[in-house]
């Protein structure tokens, strides 16, 4: 079932077109990750998912249906960037207001206080919290009524590294409850494991969309094949450069090959039938790689335009 | 209907949080005494004069203060939301734009309504208690309609507010103009008016001329207060016009009620009209 789709949305403010011609959509139970610059589109594209705007030409749809109905908004959760609530509210009176908002069971507040491990501060005024705390307040109230379409714009800002992780480990709980997660974020190191899909954004226009292998494949970035503890890596550092890959000798026994995908899968071959290394590590072209592939591409397209 | 509800009752907490209520009814009660007992010292007197006397003291004292307290309670009841950062969360929720201005509405019209009532009805208890043989339905008549009425001039100007407060980009421009607004209507309408009647040297049409004052719901206010009083020595000034005003107190009602409506009305559509 497809929780959002983007239909040949176009958005503008004026003569400014903040999105050209975006089409995507999100199954139930899948998580999007959408990345960007800043201007880039994306908050526009939150704004139009939240029924908050009106495209100026295309369609958007959230299960099915408008946005803007009562009840389809019950049905999402949102977490803004730089989330802000009433500093004269605790943090238990906060949720209890957004709970009667969204007419969901006000037994959840301390359900979700707990979850995100705001208990202790709970009848703390927010104004005494820090990023964190609020940023984890926030993550609480988008949860409330839970909700089948999570929006978290830059949702791991302010997160030590262990409430980014226990983030991530909720995203992949709801994502396997079928919840639809779109996720919003320049921190692009760490969240492969949690996406789907990728979808770039460059000036208003979408320039990737697809699961990461897809992307690798589409991009062709080579990836890196880290051999260690293997007899004669002179000789094999000698042969590879001769066969045309780019390798590095580390240390007596340790090679670094560069190889594109056509080739990665006969280099290892040969590589553990042969060579006879103690480890082999392989590292794909990263989130943050295919990204900056992406917008260098857009760099050189608008600066021949 | 629930979010109106949920939205007016936090407005009302936060009312009572911030003392505003409290603060409203102390000084309400302070001048509405304070005028009852003291409003003739100018004249020599000490104690108390008069019903009507008190209440039209009272008025033009109301006239002055209501508007402000209520710009001052409501200007920043959307801009400040926005600038705050909640605006854009709050309206991620299933709640309509119309659904947070008539929830903040209700809430904040409460607050005003409260105190009045506090305020100016705790001063009339007052006064029926420690003043021996008042006219008691006399006392309740006029201080229930200057209740109300002040209540409803209360309404308009926090509609007014919200209007300014939608169109506004920020809490301080906001701020700025609901002063403008509160001077305009408040000091200088009446200066206009009589301006008017002096520069045109009875070239207009003395027919319209009371209906002006309709175009101000403080003095709408000050006409339901004032008229009825014994003897006309109550209507001053441009006041004086309102005497010619045909039609009975249910039509200055109506127009109060067509001021806040008319307001609402427009703060509807500037909320609308919003960016978020």
């Amino acid at each position: 079932m497809k929780a959002v789709e983007l239909a040949q949305v176009r958005q503008c403010y004026g003569d400014f077109i903040a999105l050209d011609n975006v089409s995507l959509s999100v199954q139930a139970g899948e998580v999007l990750g959408l990345f960007g610059h800043n201007g880039a589109g994306k908050t526009t594209s939150m704004k139009l998912i939240l029924g908050l705007l009106q495209p100026s030409q295309g369609q958007v749809r959230v299960f099915g249906d408008s946005p803007r109905t009562v009840q389809v908004r019950q049905q999402i959760g949102y977490l803004p960037e730089n989330v802000a609530f009433y500093p004269q509210l605790t943090g238990f009176e906060t949720l209890r207001h957004f709970a009667r908002l969204k007419s969901a069971p006000l037994s959840q507040v301390e359900t979700l206080l707990d979850q995100v491990g705001l208990q202790h501060a709970s009848h703390k005024r927010v104004k005494t919290y820090s990023k964190g705390m609020r940023q984890r307040l926030g993550l609480a109230q988008a949860l409330l009524g839970k909700p089948q379409l999570l929006l978290l714009d830059e949702p791991t800002v302010g997160l030590d590294p262990i409430a980014t992780g226990e983030l991530y480990a909720l995203i992949q709980r709801l994502r396997e409850a079928g919840t639809a997660v779109i996720l919003c974020s320049h921190v692009l190191s760490g969240v492969e494991a949690f996406i789907d899909r990728a979808a770039i954004m460059a000036g208003g226009q979408l320039r990737a969309l697809g699961s990461l292998p897809a992307l690798r494949a589409e991009v062709g970035l080579p990836s890196l094949i880290r051999v260690s503890g293997m007899p004669q890596a002179h000789e094999w550092h000698r042969q590879l450069l001769l066969d045309g890959y780019q390798a590095r000798l580390l240390g007596e026994q340790n090679l670094e090959i560069t190889a594109h995908n056509g080739a990665k899968q006969q280099l290892l071959k040969l590589l553990l039938e042969q060579g006879l290394p103690q480890d082999v590590e392989v590292r794909q072209a990263s989130m943050e790689e295919l990204y900056r592939h992406y917008m260098q591409a857009q760099s050189r397209i608008d600066k021949g335009a | 209907m629930r979010a109106v509800l949920s939205i007016a009752r936090k407005e009302l907490q936060d009312g009572l949080r911030n003392r505003w209520l409290l603060a409203i009814s102390l000084l309400f009660v302070v001048l509405a005494t304070g005028i009852a007992w003291f409003g003739a010292a100018a004249a020599g007197q000490v104690g108390f004069s008069s019903i009507s006397s008190t209440i039209a003291s009272l008025a033009s004292l109301a006239t002055i203060i209501v508007p402000l307290i209520a710009l001052l309670l409501a200007y920043d009841a959307v801009v400040g939301e926005d600038e705050g950062g909640t605006l854009l969360l709050l309206l991620s929720y299933p709640l309509g734009r119309v659904d947070l201005l008539l929830g903040k509405f209700v809430g904040q019209g409460l607050i005003l309504a409260l105190a009045t009532l506090i305020g100016f009805g705790g001063a009339a208890l007052a006064m029926a208690v420690l003043i021996p043989g008042l006219d008691l339905p006399a006392l309740f008549s006029a201080f229930g309609r200057f209740i109300l009425s002040a209540i409803l001039l209360g309404w308009v100007f926090i509609a007014m507010a919200y209007v300014l407060s939608c169109r506004a980009r920020e809490k301080s421009s906001a701020a700025g103009m609901a002063l403008g607004l509160w001077f305009f209507f408040v000091l200088l309408f009446d200066l206009a008016l009589l301006a008017l009647l002096v520069l045109s040297k009875g070239q207009l049409n003395p027919q319209w001329l009371p209906w002006l004052l309709l175009l101000n719901p403080a003095d709408i206010f000050r006409q339901l207060n004032l008229q009825g009083l014994d003897g006309a020595s109550q209507l001053v000034g441009v006041m004086a016009l309102g005497q010619d005003l045909p039609g009975s107190a249910a039509m200055l009602w109506s127009a109060m009620l067509g001021w806040m409506l008319l307001c609402l009305l427009l703060a509807r559509r500037s909320i609308l009209r919003r960016p978020v």
